[in-house]
């Protein structure tokens, strides 16, 4: 795939959306004067049911169901012939999680999944992202009426990966939309985790971890969009940052139309500074439309190591390498809690654990 | 038997203003299984005494000595100082969120002693002190501090210098914010320390009314950042009457 159809100009950096991103380092992801070389499809690798329908399809056939103006998203949309597509049936309830997983080259690529979670279903999907990579995607979440769908996104890329994304979810009435955005590894990874309500009594979780070292840039990038009444979104995203040019940027906008009457939503970004040389951008947006609401707020904190915390384990005979790293597992122990998969949080916590022993902290 | 010999210690901390001297040559021993009260008025530097044993940061030893059993304390990190045998209960414990106190107490006690507990053992050795503090077994999940009441951060305190099992323990205005029943029963825990163990306690506060419960053996009143009368039980008797007045109008 190289032919290049749409009509989106390569962004210049001085774009609202682009502003914080590294375009020098994304491989031509974002230029569409450069070719990408393939497109990838995602493999099934556990959670195997006859409640769940996995398969790539031609993407003609799975046309998207709303209107991105991302660039990314546009290109990944003109460029990828195959979309994976996975299928939760009306009222299945999974206890195992659905893991999808993919084979990137380490050349540029792009891809798609949908996911559609039937009527009244409740089940857990989870992406995992390892190796290097330099990737494109979309992900379209359809979370129909009364479903309770936890997405889980793991980026444990290797450490020269870039990985850009959209992943859009629309929540039907009732349901409800949990997800978890872990980021951990990666040259350059930025996350657009978009939200629409669709229908009454739609409610969306939006939990996020992420640890960036030394010349890691991780951002991640949130949209609410509250056009339907008596909806709710609850956004939290724990950040970390260690060694030089380390660098984070969370944007959280939110936006409350005119008309969405009984809105619930409450936005939250903390940072947590290791290093000198580190930084972290965070940029909460509210937008509201109607003052009929249940409650709007935001918060977003960046800070430094707590040497009270440190002083008082320390003084309890704990050296202060562990003292370090009992205070930034407590710090992500909120958002990590929720994951609800102990092999998997152990396994986060392990890479954060190594890469802070690496930096020496 | 331990010695915990301070030596013409002086003290300084770095403010906006510029330097400033708070401890001005504090002389103080403290030997196992003696209660020394150290009283005296606000300001006066007695927990900066506290944190600068305990080695606190923010304090500048700018003179003078701390020894454990011969052992330069000053010359250890903070950790160090504890696996050495000394303890600070804080006026203010400090919030640590997201870290349990089991996994807290545990990883603490892992520390000092220089090695795991037995799980056996050790859930039972935690249960029985937390009983005796009259504390809740569900207070082992909450987070260090993390929204605890006065008397329970006091008491959590206490329960930890039980499991530390130190030599010589320092309470900073661990009776501040306490009700009579919650100084009752953390003082009833001291208490139980001292007799199940050897230990030397510095007992730092304002108010003559913890005395009731923790006899001291030593009172040394404390003025200007230093000790300015050193007497008996007795000493406390005159505070309570007369107040610190004499010490600090000078």
């Amino acid at each position: 795939m190289s032919s290049l159809t749409t009509n989106y100009l390569a962004p210049s950096g001085r774009e609202e959306a682009w502003r914080f991103t590294p375009l020098k380092r994304l491989a031509g992801l974002a230029d569409p004067s450069t070719s990408t070389s393939s497109e990838v499809t995602f493999l099934f690798k556990s959670g195997q049911s006859p409640q769940v329908d996995f398969k790539d399809v031609v993407s003609s056939t799975l046309p998207p169901t709303y209107v991105s103006t991302d660039l990314i998203t546009n290109r990944v949309r003109s460029e990828s012939l195959t979309t994976s597509h996975l299928k939760i049936a009306k009222d299945a309830q999974l206890t195992e999680p659905i893991m999808l997983g993919r084979n990137c080259t380490g050349k540029p690529q792009t891809a798609r999944l949908v996911i559609e979670a039937g009527i009244n279903s409740v089940a857990t999907v989870i992406i995992e992202n390892q190796g290097a990579a330099q990737i494109g995607e979309e992900i379209e979440i359809i979370v129909s009426s009364g479903a309770r769908l936890n997405f889980v996104t793991l980026q444990e890329w290797s450490s020269e990966a870039i990985h850009l994304g959209q992943h859009h979810a629309m929540i039907a009435k009732d349901g409800e939309f949990n997800s978890y955005v872990i980021t951990v590894g990666g040259s350059v990874v930025r996350l657009n985790p978009t939200v629409d309500f669709t229908g009454e009594g739609a409610s969306a979780n939006l939990f996020g971890l992420y640890f960036a070292t030394s010349g890691q840039h991780l951002e991640h990038r949130i949209h609410v969009d509250h056009k339907i009444a008596n909806a709710k979104s609850r956004v939290n995203y724990k950040g970390a940052l260690s060694g030089k040019d380390a660098r984070t940027v969370w944007i959280g906008d939110v936006f409350i139309h005119k008309g969405a009457d009984g809105t619930d939503t409450y936005e939250l970004n903390r940072n947590l500074l290791l290093t000198d040389g580190a930084r972290a951008d965070s940029v909460p947006n509210l937008e509201i439309e109607t003052g009929e609401i249940v409650g709007a707020g935001h918060a977003s904190t960046t800070g430094r190591f707590d040497d009270e915390q440190l002083f008082y384990l320390q003084s309890r005979g704990i050296p202060s390498e562990i003292a370090r790293r009992l205070v930034i597992r407590g710090f992500f122990a909120e958002i990590i809690g929720k994951l609800n998969n102990e092999v998997i949080q152990e396994r986060i916590m392990d890479r954060i654990d190594l890469e802070l022993a690496q930096v020496g902290v | 038997m331990s010695e915990l010999i301070v030596k013409n210690l002086q003290v300084s901390v770095v403010t906006d203003a510029g330097t400033k001297e708070i401890l001005r040559g504090v002389d103080l021993t403290v030997r196992s299984g003696e209660t020394h009260a150290i009283m005296g008025p606000n300001g006066s530097g007695k927990s900066t005494l506290a944190y600068s044993i305990a080695g606190h940061p923010k304090y500048t030893v700018t003179g003078g000595s701390v020894t454990l059993d011969g052992a330069d304390v000053l010359e250890m990190s903070v950790d160090e100082r504890a696996k050495a045998g000394l303890f600070l209960a804080m006026q203010y414990p400090v919030e640590v969120p997201g870290v349990s106190v089991s996994n807290f107490l545990r990883t603490a006690v892992t520390a000092i002693r220089g090695e795991a507990p037995k799980v056996r053992t050790w859930v039972g050795e935690v249960k029985a002190a937390m009983a005796s503090l009259n504390m809740d077994t569900a207070f082992s999940e909450r987070n260090v501090n993390e929204g605890f009441s006065g008397g329970e951060k006091k008491r959590h305190e206490i329960l930890q210098m039980e499991l530390l099992r130190p030599k010589i323990a320092i309470l900073d205005e661990t009776d501040s914010g306490l009700d009579v029943d919650a100084l009752r029963i953390v003082s009833e825990g001291v208490n139980r320390v001292k007799s199940n163990s050897d230990l030397g306690v510095m007992l730092i506060t304002h108010y003559t009314r913890i005395l009731r419960y923790l006899k001291p053996d030593f009172v040394h009143v404390f003025a200007n950042g230093k000790i300015v009368e050193a007497g008996g039980p007795e000493l406390a008797d005159k505070l309570e009457e007369q107040g610190y007045a004499a010490y600090t109008s000078a």
